[in-house]
């Protein structure tokens, strides 16, 4: 019989029953919980007259609806009547039931996938879900994360547990080392567009080999959590000593002997070597460049080099008309090269790109350095306030305000606009986020996913350029 | 999830085909960040004069008196009766919550949308399929007999009028075990919360770090 992979090794010790339809039912360690996702869940639970099932799994805090500059007004001084609202009902619903929340303005508050890692809520070997589907970020910690939807908040909140399928199995193996200037999102960005947004539809994805090995646990969550992105509702990267490393002395991580305990059960968590893929896909990591996308979808990326791609050159009639309506809606012409595209604005943040690693390599590429005069605006927004004391302290906001770029205040900000910040029609923005949809940074906005600093490089520039070649100037 | 059994209750008619989602319940009022208290805006373009607004106390306005839900006789009403094709249009969870909200237990019709008759289920709501002829007829009695009343018998899949006579309806074994013991998806697996106890416990001696956090 073969071995097991780590996906399999996960599913097995959450599984609390098999139904006979398929179907199982999965025990939940990790419930993090934001603003848009939950009320009507609350809400239910009120209505039925039921309980959490276990108080102290839950953790929450508002994200996508908080604005990004000035909070000293608190909830109350949220100008949109829709957002303060909902934000508010995390907080009453919160309190209500017990749960723990970093409200607006704790210092841990921050996009929920960088919270929970930073605190150690996220451990390896746990499941954890969210009603948000860049959940499988926390997969990056050998933990076995996915999104779900409202009804299904309200179940994990009810019961503990979520009804589920199991998944197929899934390698992506990055063998070799990454080329200078290459980072983590370029590596994501180019298994996408080999892969294909639905090349991993219906599996867990793990990732492996030598070029994550070598990553960072930041970076591996910068892989992990576009899994989705590539089709997959999971992401996984195996645990080493960079995962115990990461985790331990954080707030919610185990002490002393439980500590001990637990780090022997984490080195378990792996693939066993003869265990059973039902897909693998081996990428070279010296072949992969910075990555810029053009169209209106994570697949439709190329490397900087290049050029945005000629629909007449297509294979099918199918392909050639995806082209054609995404140029259109990106306002950009066949054969263009990538470094021709002129930004109207560059935004540095998101559930990607917003955690300590990520500014460090932006302000690296803008130290010294100023935004170039037709670029309308440029912003910085950390993950979380964790993150923005870490990089007041080590005086990356000074280096970013001093080359004209905002620093602002921790969230979702521009990665979805359902705060103020948004981009007018028509507007081409370079962005460290994951999803470059048809009007996703604002109605009529244009955005090309890239790196850190792939987006700090072009704030200078004010077009796409080559941060290899730049960083050396 | 209430119980749904059998249930006795006063018949409003609605006389129109097609009344679609949007009729039962407005765009404007989905913004809201609850699944209750949408009772007051069902129907609220057929019941009301004016335009509703979220957030508005709809006791003050002024009422369309043609209105079904509107006549007196009507009052305090928990069975309608319907046209075909009830609960077309957008998917909206919406509709059903405020059918429920407003004290509906069972809406019978020649036939429903799929997603409204589906979603119907999930909170509650039986909706129930009658040929066009029995229809007719029910809507005959209803307006020819003040207070006239229904009761639903769900165990034994009939409609039954005042004098005894029964009207057979289907319905789905799984649906109807769900109605009958009140059960919704948490609801069922609530069932096995001793599976779950049991795994808890387990995991307790396994990995004890999962039940001592938050320190
Ligand atoms: S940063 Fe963007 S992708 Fe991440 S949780 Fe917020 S809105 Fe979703």
């Amino acid at each position: 019989m073969a071995g097991k992979t780590l996906y399999d090794k996960l599913w097995d010790t959450h599984l609390v029953r098999a139904n006979e339809d398929g179907s199982a039912l999965i025990y939940i360690d990790r419930h993090l919980l934001h603003e848009v996702t939950s009320p009507q869940a609350f809400e239910g639970l009120r209505l039925a007259g039921r309980k959490p099932w276990r108080l102290d799994t839950n953790l929450a805090t508002p994200d996508h609806n908080v604005p990004t500059t000035d909070r000293s007004s608190g909830v109350e001084g949220i100008v949109d009547p829709v957002s303060r609202i909902q934000v508010k009902t995390l907080d009453d619903n919160c309190d209500a039931f017990g749960i723990v929340e970093f409200k607006m303005n704790d210092l841990r508050q921050g996009i929920v996938h960088v919270v929970g890692p930073e605190q150690g809520a996220t451990l390896p070997g746990m499941t954890v879900v969210c009603g948000d589907s860049h959940t499988a970020t926390h997969g990056a910690f050998g933990a076995l994360a996915h999104g779900i939807g409202t009804s299904e908040v309200e179940h994990v909140l009810a019961t503990q547990c979520l009804i589920t399928k199991k998944m197929k199995n899934m390698l992506v193996r990055v063998d070799g080392k990454l080329g200078a200037g290459v980072t983590a999102k370029d590596v994501v960005l180019h298994v996408i567009g080999v892969i294909g947004t639905a090349g991993g539809t219906g599996c867990a994805i793990e990732f492996g080999g030598e070029v994550i090995r070598n990553l960072s646990m930041e970076g591996r969550m910068t892989i992990c959590n576009m899994a989705i992105e590539a089709g997959a509702r999971v992401g996984l990267v195996a645990v080493d000593q960079t995962t115990i490393d990461y985790v331990k002395g954080r707030p919610y991580a185990p002490k002393a002997d439980l500590w001990e305990q637990a780090v022997t059960s984490w080195r378990e968590l792996v693939s066993d070597e003869d265990a059973y893929f039902d897909q693998v896909v081996v990428i070279k990591g010296e072949e992969i460049e910075p990555q810029v996308t053009w169209g209106t979808s994570p697949e439709m990326v190329v490397a900087i080099g290049g050029q945005v791609p000629d629909p007449a050159q297509a294979d099918d009639a199918g392909k050639r008309e995806g082209i054609e309506r995404a140029l259109k809606y990106m306002g950009l012409q066949p054969n263009q090269s990538i470094q021709s595209i002129k930004l109207d604005r560059v935004f540095i943040g998101s559930c990607t790109n917003s955690r300590i690693e990520d500014l460090r390599e932006a302000a690296a590429v803008v130290k010294g350095r100023k935004v170039a005069s037709s670029v309308k605006q440029a912003m910085v927004v950390p993950g979380s306030g964790l993150v923005k004391a870490q990089a007041e302290a080590e005086g990356l906001d000074k280096v970013f305000i001093e080359a004209g770029l905002e620093w602002r205040e921790p969230g979702c900000s521009m990665c979805l606009a359902m705060n103020p910040d948004k981009l007018e029609a028509g507007e081409h923005c370079a962005s460290t986020s994951n999803r470059n949809f048809e009007g996703r940074q604002g109605f009529g906005g244009r955005t090309h996913l890239v790196s850190p600093a792939m987006a700090a490089a072009a704030a200078v520039a004010g077009h796409f350029v080559d941060v290899r070649e730049f960083a050396a100037q | 999830m209430k119980k749904f059994t059998e249930h006795q209750g006063i018949v409003a008619p609605l006389d129109r085909a097609n009344v679609d989602t949007d009729m039962i319940i407005p765009k404007q009022f989905l913004k809201s960040i609850k699944r209750s208290g949408f009772g007051p805006n069902l129907f609220d373009e057929l019941r009301y004069l004016d335009e509703g607004q979220p957030d508005q106390d709809s006791s003050k306005r002024p009422l369309n008196p043609d209105f079904v839900l509107n006549i007196p006789r009507y009052k305090g009403c928990s069975i309608l009766l319907a046209r075909r094709n009830f609960g077309c249009g957008s998917s909206r969870e919406h509709a059903p919550w405020a059918l429920e909200d407003f004290g509906i237990r069972a809406v019978i019709a020649p036939s429903f949308a799929d997603i409204f008759y589906n979603n119907c289920f999930k909170n509650g709501l039986l909706p129930i399929v009658l040929d066009e002829a029995s229809v007719d007829q029910l809507f005959a009695e209803v307006e020819a007999n003040e207070g006239y009343q229904l009761t639903i018998d769900l165990p034994g899949q009939a409609v039954v009028k005042a004098d005894g006579t029964r009207l057979p309806f289907e319905v789905d074994e799984f649906r109807k075990h769900c109605l009958l013991n009140g059960l919704d998806d948490i609801g069922l697996t609530l069932q096995f919360a001793d599976d779950i106890s049991v795994y808890e416990q387990r995991r307790r001696q396994e990995a004890p770090w999962l039940f001592a956090q938050n320190s």
